[in-house]
């Protein structure tokens, strides 16, 4: 690899990467750590979280006090107490293990699931095997009347991660605490990226949207909230840990957070851009989500453009170095369109996704907007 | 039956039956009405989000005979 490349890697910029939503490339804080790990199989006594944290010898009690550290770090970050933080080995594995354990906890309440129509899809799969129960959304993707009297369990985004829109978590919190109806929010689009929810009696995210590296999911169980791990007993939760994922999650995480409140204005001013131009320069462009900025999360926006098939306007823009996501059926194996945009009454085809992060400038908007209308009239024509 | 204009955008897929719709809107007088006759499911949404984005009404959706979604717009404009 030349040294520009390896320098870029190291940087984590990726030109015309605008898909971070998807997964953000691996924070330099993290690389850094997992360099560590790896020197400290050859050096012995360093500090390193390589070996097994629940064995009894000297490189064991120090993986053990990393990973203690790490969590406590994570902890500190989310809004939790340490001892309420566990490690899933993906953020899927987080909310299924949040709301199958929370249902199984609670089942003399039943079964019913309350959620929003626009949760991930780890979301609605545990609801199609509950009795679950899709809250509608309006045209921006924010819920409408988040009633959860009969549920025994409840689950809404802290915001979407197809349209960015803000959910108001803090008044479905009071809700449930009103109804004695344990809360489930899924931060996986905001830790990191703005302050962590409030409201809340189990949470999730995934270290991989924040810089850290895969495999690294966060489920926190408020302390007093009767919750249990599914699955058989395994005294290491979801069997042997991933401690150096986790040292490398925490930290960038903690490099997430100094950096995010420089970050935030930066990418919305990016996000803002999109919103002006695309539709300026597009002709029959159906912009998606919260026309307000404050009621988005910063780094993400999604806009459709009519009479355009999406896997072909992705097809377009990879040749030209433009890499994006799609929420239009043709787009994925399924055969249904994206399950947000149809709740949310938005335009299904033709849609993509453009997300931002650390290493994002306007030079990556500028391709975008160089490209997309080329792109756009081809298809048309 | 009289007045409305069947399209038949069976085995389509997305924006096709949308795309048809587009082009057929001047085959119908101002108050006329069209039906989108689709089997894919992103029409539904389609349908009505062209309907919002070109200011046509959105009139409903029905079953044909042999148990196809048909969406039903009237032309305002």
């Amino acid at each position: 690899m030349s040294e520009a490349g390896s320098r870029a890697q190291l940087d984590g910029h990726v030109p015309g990467y605008l898909d971070w939503a998807s997964t953000a490339p691996l924070h330099p804080a993290a690389a850094e750590v997992l360099r560590e790990v790896v020197a400290a199989l050859s050096a012995p006594d360093e500090p390193g979280g390589w070996a097994d944290p629940l064995r009894l010898y000297g490189s064991a009690r120090r993986a053990r006090a990393a990973a203690d550290a790490a969590r406590e770090q994570v902890a500190a970050l989310i809004g939790a107490r340490p001892d309420e933080v566990r490690f899933p080995p993906s953020g899927t594995l987080a909310v299924q293990a949040a709301l199958l354990g929370a249902l199984e906890a609670r089942s003399r309440y039943g079964r019913r699931l309350v959620h929003s129509a626009v949760e991930h899809s780890a979301v609605l799969a545990v609801a199609a095997t509950a009795e679950g129960v899709a809250v509608p959304v309006d045209a921006t993707g924010r819920v409408v009347g988040f009633d959860v009297a009969g549920a025994a369990v409840a689950s809404l985004q802290h915001a979407n991660h197809e349209v960015g829109t803000i959910q108001p978590v803090e008044d479905a919190y009071a809700a449930c605490a009103a109804a004695g109806v344990p809360l489930h929010v899924d931060a996986s689009q905001t830790i990191g990226r703005i302050d962590p929810p409030d409201g809340w009696d189990l949470l999730t995210a995934t270290a991989h949207l924040w810089g850290g590296p895969p495999g690294v999911g966060v489920l926190a169980v408020r302390t007093g909230v009767r919750w249990q791990r599914p699955g058989p007993e395994d005294e290491r939760g979801w069997g042997f840990g991933n401690v150096p994922s986790v040292l490398a999650a925490a930290a960038a995480l903690q490099a997430a957070e100094d950096e995010r409140r420089a970050e935030a204005p930066r990418l919305s001013a990016l996000v803002e851009r999109v919103r002006r131009e695309v539709p300026a320069l597009v002709p029959d462009v159906d912009l998606v989500g919260d026309p307000d900025p404050a009621g988005r999360v910063p780094h993400l926006t999604t806009f459709s453009c009519l009479y355009v098939p999406g896997e072909q306007l992705l097809a377009a823009l990879d040749r030209e170095g433009v890499a994006v996501s799609s929420g239009s059926s043709c787009t994925s194996s399924a055969v249904t369109p994206s399950h947000v945009l149809v709740a949310m009454g938005a335009l299904t085809h033709g849609n993509i996704r453009v997300s931002f992060g650390r290493t994002s400038t306007d030079a990556d908007v500028d391709r975008l907007l160089a490209v997309l209308p080329g792109a756009v009239e081809a298809l048309r024509s | 039956m009289s007045g409305v204009l069947v399209l038949d955008c069976r085995g389509m897929r997305c924006p096709l039956p949308i795309v048809e719709l587009a082009r057929h809107l001047a085959d119908v007088p101002v108050g006329g009405e069209l039906e989108v006759v689709a089997t894919d499911p992103a029409a539904r949404p389609d349908v009505q989000a062209w309907c919002r984005m070109r200011g046509q009404a959105y009139v409903g959706e029905s079953l044909t005979v042999d148990g196809v979604p048909a969406y039903r717009v009237r032309r305002d404009s």
